[in-house]
């Protein structure tokens, strides 16, 4: 099993694991193309005229699109918050340390493993006397909070490894402190800022605990709205799958497209 | 908010202004916003569960209120609820270790070998872990183990086996494994990642001294990938000890208190039965608990950022 060889054996089990693993998305997405009566029949229904009716059902309902704008400005508000935060300090840390740098960034680590279900009582009368329940203002400033600690490890561990000799040298060049940051630095960590935009959003997007908690349907995003079909037992299949893949279908393009990235925020720089 | 945080807090960085990329540069500005705003979120409501869990304290009766002592912790020690929330935490948390972790890296090993489409399987892996959990928990419960229209139950009947009642009987077994397969996904991504680093060189040799790829797999792989494998048993802890939205959306902690971890019977204290001073009482409990791995995690990370 090394990497020189192109052994078939291999080849066929991983594909066959890959597709069990993923197996669960392929039916729900098959489930959305079905009518009702289909996405419930037994034996499962294989060949059948696939319908966009769901889809637009789904859609033709004004709440979904507010879910989804809730989940929207959300996330990205989170991660505009988060990172307006975490870009100057990761940057001071890893560009200008200190003895202190060390136990800044471990105690940032402790930060993030709190149980949010130890502090739910708090955060909710919180949230409940500021007049903030069902608010987007609340899950903005909870989600950017909540993923803080990662957003500046990650950021620290890609700054960290920028090239200090490129610096020196625009330094010689005679270039500002100001020219070198803007100039020089913001281009190469750029490709590490955006890896940590899209770990953030996808973090926030699929954030069910405080979503579940402190919204009930004003400022509740996706993950509530998908949560509301497990009332009514074994209604609505293939509705609930159309809304399930429009729900999930971005943010596994962005997962796509970050894995290898990811792997440093997730394990706060241990594996890379 | 660990006690290691606790311990850090008096040693906030107060920057000086200090020779950098050659100009003088005052970090506090830089450094500040976060570290304050961390140092709130994480003292205010842990002080505030702290004090909530010694007094006397429900939201839909405010005439009953004051200092309760010890009684909300005597209460909550001498109920049974405790010990089964603490005891399907655990089952819970381990279970889903060991089938991510223990399936993660055997399918990273299968992974280092090259097959055509190896990058396309790869992505369709590590897919679940980017599904909301809330359409994770309804896919599994509907589509797939609905004891009636599910596609196991028809599998089941098609090979003319008993259909398996999944939230019926096995409650918690079927949120393990929606768990599970939510999870193994990023064990999987962290090993195969971990795996990559590892020398050509050594593999060539192990194949040239004739070691078949389970040997290889445990004498040479999974060493390897140790830290890794540390790192990725330490997070996916943390995260599983407050698994919420998938028993939420599933079963709501049911039948019974068969899927009530502890998560979920604090939300139960919390926002169904509004008693804060037990709900916070449990809440320590629960941050204690996290506090002792977090110990651990810290620990690891640190032991990497030194070398």
């Amino acid at each position: 099993m090394t990497r020189r060889s192109n052994s078939p054996v291999a080849g066929v089990l991983g594909w066959l694991a890959a597709l069990l693993v993923f197996f669960p998305l392929i039916w729900m997405l098959l489930a959305s193309f079905k009518t009702e009566v289909e996405a419930v029949s037994t034996p499962p229904s294989l060949f059948f005229a696939p319908t966009l009716e769901n889809y637009r059902e789904v859609l033709q309902r004004a709440d979904y699109v507010s879910f989804a704008m809730n989940s929207i400005i959300i996330s990205f508000g989170a991660t505009v918050l988060e990172l307006l935060l975490a870009v100057p300090a990761a940057f001071a840390m890893a560009f200008f340390p200190t003895k202190r740098t060390r136990g800044t960034l471990l105690w940032m680590l402790s930060t993030k493993m709190l149980p949010p279900v130890g502090v739910l009582m708090p955060i909710y009368l919180i949230v409940q006397w500021t007049d903030q329940l069902d608010k987007l203002p609340s899950l903005v400033v909870l989600n950017a909070l909540m993923n803080l600690p990662i957003a500046i490890w990650m950021l620290f561990t890609f700054f960290k490894e920028t090239p200090k000799d490129i610096i020196e040298a625009s330094r010689i060049d005679g270039a500002n402190v100001r020219q070198v940051i803007f100039v020089v630095l913001l281009p190469l960590v750029m490709p590490g800022i955006a890896s940590t935009a899209l770990l953030s959003i996808i973090l926030c997007w699929n954030e069910a605990f405080w979503s579940l908690n402190l919204a009930a349907h004003n400022a509740a995003p996706l993950t509530a709205f998908i949560a509301s079909f497990s009332a009514p037992e074994g209604l609505f299949w293939a509705k609930l799958s159309a809304a399930s893949t429009m729900a999930i279908a971005p943010i596994l393009v962005f997962g796509w497209i970050s894995q290898r990235q990811l792997v440093r925020g997730l394990t706060f720089g241990a594996v890379k | 908010m660990s006690d290691t945080a606790i311990r850090t807090t008096s040693r906030t960085p107060v920057s000086r202004p200090k020779k950098g990329l050659g100009g003088r540069v005052n970090t506090l500005p830089l450094l500040g916003p976060s570290v304050g705003l961390l140092l709130v979120w994480c003292i205010v409501p842990l002080a505030m569960t702290v004090w909530f869990s010694f007094r006397r304290y429900l939201l839909q009766n405010p005439l009953i209120h004051g200092f309760a002592g010890i009684s909300n912790y005597k209460y909550l020690l001498v109920d049974p609820a405790l010990y089964s929330a603490l005891w399907v935490t655990v089952v819970l948390v381990v279970e889903v270790l060991v089938i991510s972790v223990g399936l993660g890296a055997v399918l990273a090993a299968l992974f280092e070998s090259k097959f055509p489409g190896r990058g396309i399987a790869r992505v369709l892996m590590i897919s679940p872990f980017f599904v909301m959990p809330t359409v994770s928990a309804l896919i599994w419960k509907n589509l797939l183990m609905h004891p009636v229209n599910g596609l196991f139950a028809w599998i089941c009947r098609s090979l003319g086996l008993p259909v398996v009642d999944f939230f019926g009987n096995w409650p918690l077994t079927a949120v393990v494994i929606i768990v599970a397969w939510q999870w193994m996904p990023f064990a999987f991504l962290i090993l195969v990642t971990a795996l990559q680093s590892l020398d050509e060189e050594t593999l060539e040799a192990a194949d040239l001294d004739g070691a078949g790829p389970i040997s290889v797999f445990f004498y040479i792989q999974v060493p390897h990938m140790g830290r890794a494998i540390t790192v990725v048993i330490m997070m996916e802890t943390i995260f599983l000890l407050s698994v919420f939205a998938e028993i939420y959306t599933t079963t709501s902690g049911g039948p019974g208190v068969a899927t009530t971890n502890l998560a979920f019977l604090i939300y139960e204290k919390a926002l169904l039965a509004f008693n804060v001073g037990s709900a916070s009482a449990a809440g320590v409990i629960a941050i204690v608990i996290a506090n002792v791995l977090a110990a651990f995690m810290v620990r690891t990370v640190a032991s990497r950022l030194d070398t």
